[in-house]
């Protein structure tokens, strides 16, 4: 049919992958999944990055984002996997990616990817959670608390209605500290179904103890990878690829 | 003295209202420049939502245009929703701009550009959040000057108590005009303080500063006249007028926001103005003459851009873009291009003809081809007649017959409702137009699944128009109308299944009337209903006919006007339009003429193709018409080598 895209158009298949890991920071912290998207799209395409396309009506370039942030929450650690029809210099396509992103979407490494299962691999997120108004002692005393029970239910909206869920046992790790003008809370969280997400610890924390939290928290999310042999240190999840590339 | 950022305040209210994104700013290509290193600070607005006014072309132009100046910054607001007005309110934080986060109130000159007067209680919220008083007559030297731009500054006198000044027409030269006087004003120390600066600035004749002219009022409620209250002020404001395109090929580095926008796509202007003469269309009227930007300009604006944005969909802009003298060149050009590109084309406002279905191929040429749009506008020929749309009905059966037969699967027809002179049977005949287009769109494309979308809309009078005399339909006539086409095309047993309609109710119009051909009198109702909460009247779901209606009942308690007398009534020739000092060229003898001959069903040609007839136009603004053609050729683009590919040199 003519009035169709062209079926006869070659689709070039994807020849490299790669994966990207980018930072969200500062004011573009509020920007949401799809916000990025969009950005990070046009981005490629300004940064001359010869992407493959999916076959069909309307072609989309060939890239997987996993266990996006949260709107409003900040991020050291996204992930995302691209497919290219030349083969892309890594190193070169960070500094030229970073480069045409705005400033707060920041591109921090770029692997070719060699392993399978990459999104399994992301198996917690370290987050800090930075709450203005509150005192080390409250804090402190609500996650005592937390911790001490096996199960926290908490209720979370979704699309198709209130969600009741667990928030304990998926934090594998918590410790309370002093910042400046607030006191900041770093957990471990291992990721599940549903996540577990910085939120969902607050209100939990709120449900056992006494503990209001006026200002809203700043959130920040450190890592994300697989658990290390020590069973709460989240590592890089690019390792593999790595030691792949230099085999 | 510096100015702080109201970010850190701010920040802690956005993760508690919608879509916060919109509020932080961070767009490609936006400047930030330090504030002390500048003597003149703009901020500019367009006064609707973010995700409606970041793609607004007349802003985008102007931020760049002042942002190149060395001795000038220019931020940008938009209008703030309701949810964090409050805790903004609540909060004491004022307006901002989303550059810099600047507070708006610190800015030499806010200047709010009106696509539609629908904006206006949306300039009071920015106003009032930004600390600066309502009324022009309260502010001091700490204030900003209110400047009003865009289409609907062509009347401002609906706002005229709110703002400074008025500037009439293209922005690019007169925005540095005004920049030049404030700097050069405000390096002298500021003598004579604000009422000085806006003496010279109402001097120059660069800009409408309403505070030095006074109304005086008939008894029965008409304006007796309209004159300078001091030496020195022009009688009348003239517009200005770019001359050279080609000169001016901004935006070079166009705004590509985070948040998702109503355009996602980069915008060139192929040429500005348009003498079609439709009689209802204020643009075509105001933005005489036709002046179009050169083939060459325009592929290194749509090269230049693509590589600044990242967009893959480009939209050639004018009021109407076949009518470019190199259309077809420009369209293959750019089609052999970008063919191996994901990179597609479009041509908004196209007219109803055979040459723009070959056209939209072409554009097409990689792409699928789902819908087409025409405006015929009036339903029946008699109409067309009135309004100036030169289309006959055959016309649009073979158009729409080569778009169905090349592919095309879906038109889409824009009408109006409420036009001088209309009767009901005017807009039935649109039903009966519909049901032609699908019979021979079937019979061209072999197909039933073809489709036709009825989109209908009420008319509403314009000043500077030949209709600026007009009586509005009112709105429950103009509603009985629409729903009496809808019936007649439901009642269609043939083929009203392949036909939709879409149509707005007739009450937002009135208000847009009342707005639009308003008066300083009319101000009164926009600070009331305001007051009582009215904002974002552009949106269905927040626009109150009701309110407005009440705050209306208000305002004129002690006057001699209501709203049917601004609306409904039409005017003589004798009666002094509240408009009549605001000069658009258009010689108001010209335009009546043209009225009588609309009432008369006689047609008039485009002065680009017969001889000219004295509209007034160039004659007044010593301008002329440029159209090409330039015969000028697009070469095929340069492969640029990527500069992430391996092997690829360093």
């Amino acid at each position: 049919m003519a009035r169709d895209r062209d079926p006869g158009r070659e689709i070039i298949p994807a020849v490299q992958k790669l994966r990207i890991q980018h930072a969200k920071r500062d004011r573009l912290r509020f920007t949401s999944h799809r916000d990025f998207q969009r950005a990070f799209e046009r981005a490629l395409k300004r940064a001359g990055v010869p992407m493959a396309y999916s076959a069909g009506f309307s072609p989309h370039p060939k890239i997987s984002y996993a266990n996006a942030a949260p709107t409003g929450v900040a991020s050291e650690a996204e992930y995302v996997e691209i497919g290219v029809v030349q083969v892309v210099d890594p190193e070169k396509l960070l500094a030229v990616l970073d480069e045409v992103l705005p400033p707060g979407l920041d591109v921090l490494a770029v692997v070719e990817a060699r392993t399978p299962d990459f999104v399994a691999r992301l198996e917690a997120s370290h987050w800090r959670i930075e709450l203005p108004g509150t005192s080390q002692e409250t804090l402190q005393g609500a996650l005592d608390a937390f911790m001490s029970e096996s199960e926290v239910l908490v209720d979370r909206m979704t699309k198709s209605g209130i969600r009741t869920f667990d928030a304990r046992t998926a934090v594998i790790r918590a410790n309370v500290e002093m910042g400046a003008d607030c006191a900041i809370l770093q957990v471990v969280v291992r990721h599940g179904v549903p996540a577990v997400r910085p939120d969902d610890v607050l209100a939990a924390l709120k449900k056992v103890a006494d503990f209001a939290q006026e200002i809203p928290p700043r959130v920040t999310r450190l890592a994300q990878g697989p658990l290390l042999e020590d069973g709460w240190s989240v590592g890089d999840p690019f390792t593999l690829d790595r030691e792949a590339t230099q085999a | 003295m510096t100015v702080q950022s109201v970010f850190p305040a701010l920040e802690q209210l956005l993760p508690r209202v919608q879509k916060p994104v919109q509020y932080v700013g961070g767009e490609l290509n936006a400047v930030v420049k330090p504030w002390d290193d500048t003597i003149v600070r703009w901020c500019l607005m367009y006064p609707d939502a973010y995700e409606v006014g970041i793609p607004n072309q007349g802003v985008q132009i102007l931020y760049e245009v002042l942002n190149e100046r060395a001795d000038t910054l220019c931020e940008r607001t938009y209008a703030v929703w309701p949810d964090l007005e409050k805790l903004m309110r609540e909060n004491g934080v004022p307006q901002f701009t989303v550059d810099a986060h600047r507070p708006v109130g610190a800015f030499d000159a806010l200047g709010v550009s009106f696509a539609t007067e629908l904006g206006y209680t949306n300039m009071l919220t920015a106003i009032d959040l930004a600390g600066v008083p309502l009324h022009a007559v309260d502010r001091d030297e700490t204030h900003p000057l209110v400047i009003a731009g865009g289409h609907a500054a062509f009347n401002p006198e609906a706002i005229s108590m709110f703002i400074d000044g008025a500037v009439l027409g293209d922005g690019e030269q007169a925005v540095l005009a005004i920049t030049d006087i404030i700097a050069a004003f405000k390096s002298e120390g500021s003598p004579g303080g604000r009422d000085e600066l806006l003496m010279r600035l109402a001097k120059s004749g660069v800009m409408y500063v309403p505070a030095f002219y006074d109304v005086e009022y008939l008894e029965d409620g008409r304006i007796r006249r309209v004159s300078p209250n001091r030496p020195g002020v022009p009688w009348r404001v003239a517009k200005h007028t770019v001359m050279d395109l080609d000169e001016w090929p901004y935006p070079k580095a166009p705004l590509v926001p985070i948040a998702e926008s109503v355009h996602e796509r980069m915008s060139v202007e192929i040429f500005r103005g348009c003498t079609r003469g439709c009689r209802f269309c204020q643009a075509g009227m105001i933005t005489r003459p036709v002046r179009e930007r050169s083939m060459t300009t325009i592929a290194d604006m749509v090269a230049n851009g693509l590589e600044k944005t990242g967009y893959e969909e480009i939209g050639l802009l004018s009021l109407s873009s076949a009518d470019h003298s190199e259309i077809a060149e420009i369209a293959k050009g750019l089609a052999d291009r970008y063919e191996d590109t994901q990179t597609s084309l479009s041509l908004p406002s196209t007219r109803v003809d055979a040459f723009n279905i070959d056209l939209a191929n072409e554009l097409s040429r990689n792409g699928r081809r789902s819908g087409l749009t025409f405006a015929p506008e009036g339903g029946s020929e008699r109409i067309r007649k009135v309004i100036n749309k030169m289309v006959t009905e055959e016309d649009l059966i073979r158009t729409v017959t080569a778009a169905y037969a090349s592919g095309w699967r879906q038109v889409k027809l824009y009408f109006m409702c409420g036009l001088p002179t209309e009767e009901d049977e005017d807009v039935l005949q649109i039903a009966r137009l519909a049901h032609e287009v699908i019979k021979a769109g079937r019979e061209a494309s072999g197909r039933k699944d073809i489709r036709c979308t009825v989109s209908i809309g009420g008319f509403v009078p314009k000043p500077h128009t030949p209709f600026q005399w007009a009586a509005q339909l009112d709105h429950e006539t103009t509603d009985s109308r629409l729903y009496k086409l809808r019936d007649a095309i439901r009642q269609d047993r043939e083929f009203g299944k392949s036909i939709g309609v879409r149509y707005h109710d007739g009450k937002p119009g009135v208000v847009e009337g009342l707005l639009s051909r308003g008066d300083r009198r009319v101000g009164k109702v926009i600070e009331q209903v305001w007051r009582d909460g009215q904002r974002f009247d552009g949106w269905s779901e927040h626009f109150s006919y009701d309110k407005w209606m009440a705050a209306a009942e208000i305002a004129f308690a002690d006057e001699a006007v209501d709203v049917n007398w601004y609306t409904i009534r039409e005017r003589e020739l004798s009666e002094v339009l509240a408009w009549d000092h605001l000069d658009s060229g258009l010689d108001k003898e010209w335009l009546w003429d043209d009225w009588q001959d609309a009432l008369s069903e006689v047609e008039v040609d485009d002065c680009r193709w017969v001889p000219c007839f004295d509209c007034g136009v160039c004659d007044h603004m010593g301008t002329e018409i440029q159209v090409g053609p330039t015969n000028a050729v697009m070469l095929p683009m340069p492969v640029i080598p990527s500069r992430v590919v391996a092997n690829s040199g360093t």
